[in-house]
């Protein structure tokens, strides 16, 4: 068991035919990714990668079966891609394109809201399901299966805690990619409730950093629901430079002002273990979930 | 990106929200001539700075008349701003805006952001005089090039004469439209001014911009070219070039970190071990080796710099070794004074480490982050003493 993927999934991807894609999803596939199409508007009626390539979205569904559609699209299309693939009804859309306009994934989350899917991303790695599948473009060297669910904001962090918990003898059941936007898909506190659902999942692993709300919202809920599955969190940025500020807009608004301590705080409340620094996080989880 | 009042104005100008009669100036006679030419008698002598909270701080100022307007312009020209805004260094004063001067009756705070908790695009307004608490909020609906929202609603909560509300719903509804159409993350106009004619009028303007929205803005990108020319670390402009985030910090300690998250911890370890960063760097998945050369000659290349710290875990996008032949790269072309302490991980570390072994970088390795970490605190501190 694991948590929006699993072997079975039957993938497709949107810009197959891109040279970022080629080699990704044939890294995907070796790993034991099950592809089945790829969405090229104009190749449609090609083969590629041994799939079949189709012009459109619903075309691909109707004739795959899939349930799951990776973007690698680039920023200026990717939000056409992503709406074209909830339009289609695509449960879980995973973006991992780097760079797309804030007001773009406005867009894309007017058109998420009361549908049928699931978006990680973008900007994000990808989600990762140990010995099973890889819906990204993750490094999977250090991965291995385990009781740890892992949901984080950074993609380099990932990779080190992943490493860590391999080494700590723990290893995990999935790891999600939120994504480093400030406007996405899945955040933290969805990644939790779907850890917290997965009989799979014994611990939960919360990686997060300055900025946003991803965290105070992971708090929140994990206050509400008081879980005894242990969660440990990991909060960077506590001594980030100062960015510049421009107008009062921001202090005004709620959610744009996330310290890094205030952060911190919140989920400490929320009795979430904070880990001390970023090279114990996999010690962490090891105390807490076996002593 | 950041655009200037003057820039932000004539922006907001094309969507039909009215400004007051202005030019920029970067002397103090040209002020005096633009004061001249427009006929000011009365008007307001404006630094151009990326920031806010100029009024507190003498950054604007009402003069009579050209002879004053160019005196004023003398004052605040070719020296820096200081404002809760800009930081203790201030911000360089190259241009002021000569702009008439506008009476009025009410005035507003209207501001359109992207609101990251609720991934949606809101516009706030309040009356300046009576605080945030008097204001409102409304949620934008973006459908293609059509922005909408109950203008009417909040352009009603302020006792307004009926025609004065229908026409600040009005303008309202032209910044909402401007702020989606320019990619903007923030658009900020305080004061909106209720003039005693009874227009509704823009007497200050921010706007920032997306910067991963220019593509589709190449008006905006030709802005883009002075803002930095102007304010902008030209070290960390280049570094930009060289796909690479790098910005300079105060310590002694040079940092090579891939990712921004794992950047973030490095600067956290650095502190947590009693160290000062010289940077902060994030290389992006995208930088090749020469790109990488460019950022750590940026590092080797500081004085300040008494040790430097690689900490990198390879991904499947930026992997260790691309890192490595960056940092050989760097260190035969122009060499390290500092002692350079290497933790590798993740994707292809070993390579990496063979890497830089043939290019013969002499490096003290660890396979810790925080072992890592405390060496570049010691060897800087010993080398201080």
């Amino acid at each position: 068991m694991a948590v929006l993927a699993k072997r079975a999934t039957r993938v497709i991807c949107q810009g197959l035919t891109g040279r970022a894609a080629t080699y990704h999803i044939g890294r995907m596939v070796a790993y034991g990714m099950r592809l089945v199409g790829g969405v090229t508007p104009g190749k449609g009626g090609q083969r590629y990668l041994d799939v079949p390539v189709f012009d459109t979205v619903a075309e691909a569904i109707a004739e795959t079966g899939a349930t799951a559609s990776l973007v690698f699209v680039p920023p200026a299309n990717a939000a056409d891609a992503m709406i074209e693939a909830i339009d289609a009804g695509v449960e879980l859309v995973v973006c991992v394109t780097e760079r797309v306009p804030v007001m773009d994934m406005v867009r894309v989350r007017q058109r998420l809201a009361g549908s049928r899917t699931r978006l990680v991303g973008p900007n994000s790695q990808g989600i990762l399901v140990p010995g099973e599948t890889q819906l990204g473009v993750m490094t999977t060297i250090n991965a291995r299966r385990g009781p740890v669910g892992i949901a984080s904001r950074s993609a380099s962090l990932t990779s080190e805690v992943v490493a860590q918990t391999t080494a700590a003898g723990l290893g995990q059941s999935t790891t999600i990619g939120v994504g480093g936007d400030p406007v996405h898909g899945l955040g933290l506190a969805d990644c939790a409730r779907l850890f917290l659902d997965d009989p799979a999942t014994e611990g939960i692993i919360l990686i997060g950093e300055i900025g946003g709300s991803d965290e105070e919202e992971a708090a929140a809920l994990i206050r509400q629901l008081k879980p005894d599955k242990p969660i440990v969190a990991l909060v960077v940025g506590r001594n980030a430079p100062q960015q510049q500020r421009m107008g009062h807009a921001g202090a005004l608004a709620a959610g744009q002002t996330g310290g890094a301590e205030a952060k911190i705080e919140a989920l400490r409340e929320a009795g979430v273990t904070i880990a001390p620094r970023a090279d114990l996080v996999g010690m962490t989880m090891r105390q807490v979930l076996v002593g | 990106m950041n655009l200037h009042e003057f820039q932000a104005k004539e922006l907001l100008a094309q969507f039909g929200v009215p400004i007051p009669r202005g030019r920029i100036a970067a002397s103090p006679p040209e002020a005096a001539s633009v004061a001249r030419r427009l006929g000011l008698e009365q008007c307001v002598v404006k630094a151009q700075v990326h920031a806010g909270d100029r009024a507190a701080n003498g950054g604007i100022r009402f003069a009579s008349g050209p002879d004053e307007a160019g005196k004023m312009a003398a004052e605040l020209i070719g020296r820096p701003l200081i404002t809760a805004q800009t930081g203790p260094a201030g911000q360089q004063v190259r241009w002021v805006y000569l702009e008439e001067a506008v009476a009025f009756e009410r005035n507003f705070y209207v501001a359109v952001i992207v609101d990251r908790a609720t991934g949606g695009v809101v516009l706030t307004i309040h009356d300046r005089e009576a605080g945030p608490r008097s204001g409102t909020t409304v949620r934008l609906e973006i459908s293609g090039e059509d922005v909408s929202g109950d203008f009417e609603k909040a352009a009603a909560a302020f006792g307004l004469a009926p025609s004065s509300a229908s026409l600040l719903a009005k303008r309202l509804s032209q910044i909402a439209e401007a702020a989606v159409a320019l990619d903007a993350m923030l658009v900020e106009i305080s004061p909106l001014a209720l003039t005693q004619a009874g227009d509704l009028v823009a007497l200050d303007a921010k706007v920032n911009v997306d910067d991963n929205a220019l593509f589709r803005h190449p008006d905006l990108i030709a802005l883009r070219e002075v803002s930095e020319a102007e304010d902008g670390d030209p070290a960390a402009l280049a570094a930009d070039r060289h796909q690479i985030n790098y910005l300079r910090l105060g310590g002694d300690i040079g940092v090579v970190v891939n990712g921004a998250g794992l950047a973030l911890a490095t600067l956290d370890l650095l502190r947590e071990a009693g160290g000062e960063p010289a940077n902060f760097m994030d290389i992006r998945t995208t930088a090749t080796s020469l790109d990488i050369a460019y950022a750590f000659e940026l590092i080797a290349a500081n004085p300040r710099v008494r040790a430097v710290l690689v900490n990198v875990h390879g991904g499947g996008m930026q992997r260790c070794d691309t890192i490595a032949d960056g940092i050989g790269i760097a260190v035969r072309r122009t060499g390290c004074a500092a002692p350079i302490v290497v933790r590798l991980a993740g994707n292809n570390a070993e390579f990496a480490a063979s890497r830089l072994k043939s290019y013969g970088v002499p490096v003290i390795g660890t396979g810790d982050m925080w072992e890592a970490a405390s060496m570049a605190v010691e060897l800087a501190t010993r080398k201080a003493a």
